[in-house]
């Protein structure tokens, strides 16, 4: 017995140093002054969304048309690679860049989605992810004057590319590319930019250029020659120079933009969403209070109803809700409005494990046991019902957390991760501390504490 | 046992519940919000003068956007909804609107995305009803006499499309008066009903188990009637509880969770309801038909 009341002792001290931590961390993130580098306890703030932070949500199409299947996934790892140095120059704090794969649910689409909380100057986000070059290497049509290529696209427009018949694509892109750096020519004093190839560019750029000697390979930016020079010879190590006459700009322009990555496929906008961080302050605000309030509810109804029993589930409830903020700044988990709706109803799940053990529990205290056996067999019987009625929720959790969009992940996760504490901190620490509580012998004390709602525990069963 | 000694007169006020429900649903519509249909909406407010809903519209048309809805929002504040549209328009529709015209919230949701999340809505309701059936068949494996267990199941589905049908005629009601939509929090909320609910009505079997296996009660309705009165006090409880903390975020929650936590408040409720009111009688009467057969 001293045993376990020197283990509750334990758990409650834990209990209180959690709630420490998370409040802690909270204080030191908010007083950090804005561009400072977090450190120590700032280094764990609870991680908002952008509908409580405020910010943009764009969505992205990625055309990958020109690809073979097995190199989709690759170009879409590189592609969200390019995006993230991207934005990370732009001073987002903690961008959000996935990919979404092309597969039953996105009628076959790749999709990249880009979160920039903070941010609402849309246009200039927009405009530094989408603007990044495309790059290509392209050698001369076999086929002379071959005939210029049309093309309709979905909404009907006509597109014509002047330089299809000219030029053919080869495999060599801005994918291949290490590095782009600005240099100016010895003798004209001309800017210019050296480009480095890594290992395969190098090697597909000493195929094309020994395949094409005495003829012209033309590199296109962005759907246009910027420069056709003539292939005298083969040339290994994978070095290029672009001259164009660049003015020194252009081509420091063009050297960053390169070496931000050229994308390895087309993108285009097909969704944007932006929430004003006023509708996000208003939002998180009410969270806490609707948090605050439901919590205080339940407590009252815990003390009012169950009384002794009551006053541990309480404790048992604090604990709960005192881990779960802290495995929001832990894991993180980002928090949007439905995650905090999330999280206050599986305060309410919460509170049901510990109903089901008391009803049982009552049970069996009517049955005529005393209360320690009333509490033994309590938790056993049920423990089933506890982990039957949650197996339910959680799978409905893991379904909607595949459904996908940020906003539903953020509510699934924290639904999930709030039922399974659930049930381990009501049969871990509600047991626990309710065996502390070891009455052998049953009194009007015990009676009026350990019953429920109007009545007390000994009741004749009629 | 009161329960199960008028199970016809709950099964009919289920039924009743339910058919006005399909009939707001038709009468009344559901409204699709741009979440599935793609559009645009733009929320705009004024800092000191707030124009009629004319003029905006009237600002607006110069700029073929093609239908424009204009709906006052609070008492400064306007929501614009259209087609989807790009940037650069909607700068020109916040040019348009005047200087004290303040950005609030912008989304322009392509169609492709739209037609996702309806795809993707259909799949997880699916995959979750199927989940249950064989979660519930799998978990009363064993009580497969009188009745088998996957017909505990098939009547838990039957009690959750009750607990679904039911607050989406309420939702079709309210977005008749108040204009409220469907969005993607509407599905998360149905989805989580289910899972919710579900665990009402397995709290209930799961005492109908019990007795089955001690066999305590001589006939299965006494068994299912006698068991009902052991457990309402605990199912309600358990309800009460999550409706407790749904309440508190309907009325001090964030505006954008509002109806969600209203429908999951009725779902809630009807789910607790269905699990003693509905699922239990059905499980009666689905017993004496099959009783009825064999003789």
């Amino acid at each position: 017995m001293l045993k376990t009341r020197i283990i509750a002792l334990v758990i409650l001290l834990l209990g209180v140093g959690v709630g420490f931590f998370v409040y802690k961390t909270e204080i030191s993130s908010r007083n950090l002054a804005p561009g400072a580098t977090a450190t120590g306890w700032a280094k764990y703030p609870f991680r908002l969304g952008l509908d409580l932070s405020g910010g943009t949500h764009l969505v992205y199409k990625a055309d990958v048309s020109g690809l073979d299947a097995n190199q989709v996934k690759a170009s879409m790892d590189s592609l969200r690679d390019n995006i993230e140095r991207r934005v990370n120059i732009f001073g987002v704090s903690e961008p959000l860049i996935q990919i979404q794969n092309g597969g039953f649910s996105n009628a076959g689409e790749e999709r990249l989605i880009v979160d920039l909380p903070g941010i609402t100057d849309v246009a200039k986000a927009i405009d530094t992810i989408g603007k990044t070059p495309i790059l290509e290497f392209r050698t001369e049509n076999p086929i002379k004057d071959a005939p210029q290529e049309a093309k309709i696209d979905e909404n009907g427009n006509l597109t014509i590319d002047p330089y299809a018949s000219q030029f053919v694509k080869t495999e060599l892109t801005g994918r291949y590319l290490d590095k782009a750096t600005l240099n100016f020519d010895q003798k004209t004093g001309e800017a210019i930019v050296s480009l480095q190839f890594d290992d395969e560019g190098s090697k597909l750029f000493e195929k094309i250029t020994s395949e094409n000697i005495g003829k012209t390979v033309a590199i296109f930016l962005d759907g246009q020659p910027i420069s056709v020079p003539t292939v005298n010879e083969k040339i290994t190590g994978g070095q290029a120079v672009i001259s164009g006459s660049f003015t020194p700009q252009e081509a420091k322009d063009l050297v960053q933009n390169l070496n931000f990555g050229a994308l390895p496929v087309p993108i285009t906008l097909i969704s944007t969403e932006t929430i004003g961080p006023i509708l996000g302050v208003q939002a998180t605000k009410a969270g806490v209070t609707a948090g605050i309030i439901g919590f205080l509810a339940i407590i009252i109804f815990l003390f009012l109803w169950y009384r002794l029993p009551g006053l541990i589930a309480v404790i048992s409830l604090s604990i709960y809700a005192v881990i779960m903020l802290a495995i929001f700044k832990l894991l993180p988990v980002t928090l949007t409005a439905a995650g905090i709706a999330g999280f206050i109803i599986s305060i309410g799940i919460a509170v049901d494990a510990n109903v089901l053990i008391f009803e049982r529990m009552k049970e069996e205290l009517r049955k005529g046991d005393n209360v320690s056996d009333s509490i033994h067999h309590g938790f056993k019987r049920a423990w089933l019902s506890v982990r039957d009625s949650n197996i339910s929720s959680i799978i409905t959790a893991i379904i909607l957390f595949w459904f996908g969009t940020p906003l539903i992940q953020g509510f699934a996760l924290v639904f999930l991760i709030g039922v399974v504490i659930s049930m381990i901190s009501a049969i871990s620490i509600t047991r626990l501390f309710l065996y502390t509580l070891n009455f052998k012998k049953t009194t009007k004390f015990t009676n009026f504490f350990f019953g429920s709602g109007l009545s007390s525990a000994k009741v004749d069963i009629k | 046992m009161f329960i199960i000694k008028n199970k016809k007169i709950f099964v009919i006020i289920s039924a009743v519940l339910v058919s006005f429900s399909i009939f707001s649903m038709i009468f009344f519509g559901l409204k699709f919000g741009i979440d599935f249909k793609g559009g645009s909406l733009l929320e705009v407010q004024y800092s000191d003068v707030r124009p009629t809903q004319s003029e905006i519209e009237e600002a607006i048309k110069p700029l073929s956007l093609g239908s424009i809805v204009v709906q006052p929002m609070g008492e400064m504040g306007y929501s614009i909804k259209t087609r989807d549209i790009t940037l650069e328009e909607k700068n020109s529709i916040m040019g348009s609107l005047g200087e004290t015209a303040e950005e609030l919230n912008f989304n322009s949701i392509g169609p492709s995305v739209g037609a996702e999340l309806v795809r993707k809505s259909i799949i997880s309701f699916i995959l979750v009803v199927l989940g249950i059936i064989f979660w519930i068949a799998f978990s009363f494996r064993k009580v497969s006499k009188p009745v088998s267990s996957w017909k505990y199941g098939l009547i838990a589905i039957v009690s959750l499309i009750h607990d679904v049908i039911i607050p989406t005629g309420i939702l079709a009601l309210l977005g008749y008066i108040y204009g409220v939509e469907i969005d993607t929090l509407f599905v998360v909320a149905i989805l989580t009903i289910l899972g919710l609910s579900v665990s009402d009505t397995i709290v209930v079997f799961d005492r109908i188990r019990e007795n089955i296996r001690i066999g305590n009660f001589k006939t299965f309705e006494e068994t299912v009637g006698r068991s009902l009165d052991q457990v309402y006090t605990r199912s309600i409880a358990t309800s009460f509880t999550v409706i407790i903390v749904l309440l508190a975020l309907v009325f001090f929650g964030p505006a954008s969770t509002k109806f969600f936590a209203i429908i999951l408040t009725v779902g809630m409720f009807f789910g607790t309801y269905s699990s003693i009111f509905l699922a239990s009688p059905l499980l009666v009467m689905v017993n004496n038909l099959q009783t009825k057969k064999k003789n």
